[in-house]
């Protein structure tokens, strides 16, 4: 075993935003911040589900401000740290680092999508002159091969990243990819190196499993696996695993078990399950966070969900690309 | 006297893909002439280019200008924003016209279909951003329909290999020019703006999609204006199609724009620097007209 020390990152007050078109209270938000830093959770996430800045009529408007929604976690985190997701192309320096950073924020993960790592560039070296904890992110990285993961993660640590993290943005990975491109990633990088999960192909324990055995030190999970679409790996049970496995995580197990039950009574109105959408999402390779306004705007049209979704797919869309699920929905009804 | 049509003299101050793009589209202009092409190094694809089309070049960047102002009427400043405000100040000096193509802003924003009237007076102008070429004549088509304009949002996606290493380094930059312009033009309580770099290939072509919250939606009213929008746009701008909307979804009017560009040096995919720059040359065209029929 290469490393014994884990890092948890805890995404379910931002991914599972997602699941809950960002309609996350500030009273949801203290209850569950409070119980993930009793159970000793090292960084919490917090925030819209595209990250700061992101609230908009194209994925979706937050409930509560980032400020507000920062400033709440910061009162109800002693311990743990206080973490973001930062897209460049959404957030900026002026209008959202710096407010993050007056609020108390620790942690920054700056993403882009897995080609596009130099526009994270400015901002990367903005948290770490500012002297944060910063993070680099690619997302839908099941859509570029190991080397240029490797290249785009590269930049990432020139940069000041002190990790990298691979988002399974679509819920596509099986274990032999994870391990494929994460082991790579680990040789050829001096930085840590992390995976993000999502359960569309129910693979999202199994994949951090194999992930850390590849040679991650920090995987992220989500309460009850509350996150966009099929959900992201489900932390209570991935940290039984990890500490079964004989990791240390720095996490207590029965206090962990009542913060993912404070989530389901507080957070979830409905469970994350791997719906017939979301099986073909991931399959599809398209983000996740697609779910909902691929569902609602397949209605609209008439049209069948999962040939939107394969559309979709064919077109190589993003994360941030949500405009063009109603225009290819239109397409697709004039086509039948 | 003579009653030959004199053309209209431009420079184009930076050597790059925006500038060697800009030649190409002035050399097939009947009313502009590109005078002299300028930039730091007597090497690069776009030198090469001039010289095969007997354009004078220059590696002298600025200092040509300050030696040959009387031979310039207007010059196109393709440089950064940084250069162009030292730039700026020199062309003020020396009289001469300058189309801001950096982000600088020095001068009032342009944008042809919507107030080349106005700039026509103006020394310099500025051309906002591709993403405000492409969106700005959308939300004054709507800012033309409707009363109460709460919240305009553009989402501009741009393939990947389009974006050139300084705009990639500098997304906020493009973020902050492209929601003031929206701002300034359409007047709404709020404005935000979005980017994506899509890697796929082939190649997409840039599509911009404007989303807005009013007060009472009129679409009706919204289609005709938008139709007489698209058509201004197109005049200068070939490649600029509507594909969607206006429609109210959630909530929310959606437009939704395809920019296909000319290909002239930069490919058909580069919609997003075809409509800056053939923004650019319909003003320099328009300073032409008004120039030649004051003689």
């Amino acid at each position: 075993m290469r490393n014994n020390k884990i890092l948890i990152s805890d995404a379910t007050l931002r991914d599972g935003n997602h699941a809950i078109s960002h309609q996350m209270t500030e009273k949801q938000i203290s209850s569950y911040c409070s119980a993930a830093d009793r159970a000793g959770v090292p960084i919490v996430e917090v925030g819209h589900g595209n990250g700061l800045g992101a609230s908009s009529l194209q994925v979706g408007r937050s409930l509560v401000d980032d400020i507000t929604m920062l400033t709440i976690a910061r009162e109800n985190l002693k311990k743990s740290r206080l973490g973001v997701h930062v897209i460049p192309g959404f957030a900026t320096i002026e209008n959202d680092l710096k407010p993050a950073i007056d609020c108390g924020v620790d942690v920054f993960r700056i993403a882009s999508h897995c080609t596009e790592a130099d526009i994270t560039e400015s901002h990367i070296r903005f948290c770490k002159m500012k002297g944060k904890t910063v993070f680099g992110v690619l997302m839908m990285s099941h859509m570029a091969g190991k080397e240029v993961l490797s290249d785009e993660a590269s930049k990432m640590q020139e940069y000041g990243a002190e990790a990298v993290i691979l988002m399974d943005s679509s819920g596509n990975y099986l274990p032999n990819d994870v391990k494929e491109k994460i082991s790579f990633l680990e040789e050829n990088l001096n930085i840590s190196v992390g995976f993000h999960a999502h359960n569309n192909l129910g693979m999202a324990i199994s994949n951090s499993v194999a992930a850390i055995e590849a040679g991650a030190t920090i995987v992220d999970g989500c309460s009850r696996g509350f996150g966009a679409g099929a959900g992201n790996a489900q932390l209570e049970v991935l940290v039984a695993v990890l500490q079964r496995m004989g990791y240390d995580l720095g996490i207590d197990l029965y206090k962990m078990l009542d913060a993912s039950d404070i989530a389901e009574r507080d957070l979830i109105k409905i469970l994350p399950s791997i719906s017939s959408s979301s099986i073909v999402s991931g399959l599809s390779g398209v983000f996740s966070g697609y779910l909902r306004p691929v569902i609602r705007i397949a209605n609209d049209f008439n049209i069948d969900p999962r040939d939107l979704f394969f559309e979709l797919g064919r077109r190589k869309v993003v994360a941030g690309q949500e405009d063009l699920i109603i225009n290819v929905a239109s397409e697709i009804s004039k086509g039948q | 006297m003579s009653f030959i049509k004199k053309k209209y003299r431009v420079a184009i101050l930076g050597s790059g893909n925006i500038g060697t793009d800009l030649m190409m589209k002035v050399q097939k202009s009947k009313n502009l002439v590109c005078v002299a092409f300028i930039g730091r190094t007597n090497n690069s694809r776009g030198m090469m280019r001039a010289i095969e089309s007997n354009i004078k070049i220059s590696d002298k960047s600025i200092q040509y200008i300050i030696d040959n102002p009387e031979e310039i009427d207007l010059v196109f400043d393709a440089t950064s924003a940084k250069d162009h405000e030292m730039h700026s100040k020199i062309f003020k000096k020396l009289g001469i016209v300058c189309i801001d193509l950096t982000p600088a802003k020095i001068g009032p924003m342009c944008v042809p279909s919507v107030n080349s009237e106005e700039c026509l007076n103006e020394m310099n102008i500025n051309m906002v951003s591709c993403g405000g070429q492409a969106s700005i004549p959308i939300a004054k088509a709507i800012a033309n329909t409707h009363q109460d304009i709460e919240y305009i949002e553009v989402v501009s996606s741009i393939a990947s290999k389009s974006a050139g290493p300084a705009t990639r380094r500098n997304l906020d930059e493009y973020i902050k020019t492209t929601s003031e312009g929206l701002k300034y033009f359409s007047g709404a309580r709020k404005t935000k703006s979005i980017l994506n770099l899509n890697p796929a290939i082939p190649h997409i072509n840039m599509v911009t999609t404007i989303l807005a919250k009013v007060k009472t939606p009129n679409i009706k009213k919204l289609e005709k204006e938008v139709a007489i929008m698209v058509d201004k746009v197109k005049a200068y701008v070939p490649g600029y199609e509507l594909i969607f909307g206006p429609k109210l979804e959630n909530d929310r009017i959606v437009v939704m724009l395809k920019v296909k560009g000319l290909g002239d040096f930069l490919p058909k995919y580069a919609g997003n620097l075809d409509i800056i720059n053939s923004a650019a040359i319909a003003m320099a065209e328009e300073y032409a007209n008004n120039k030649i029929n004051e003689k």
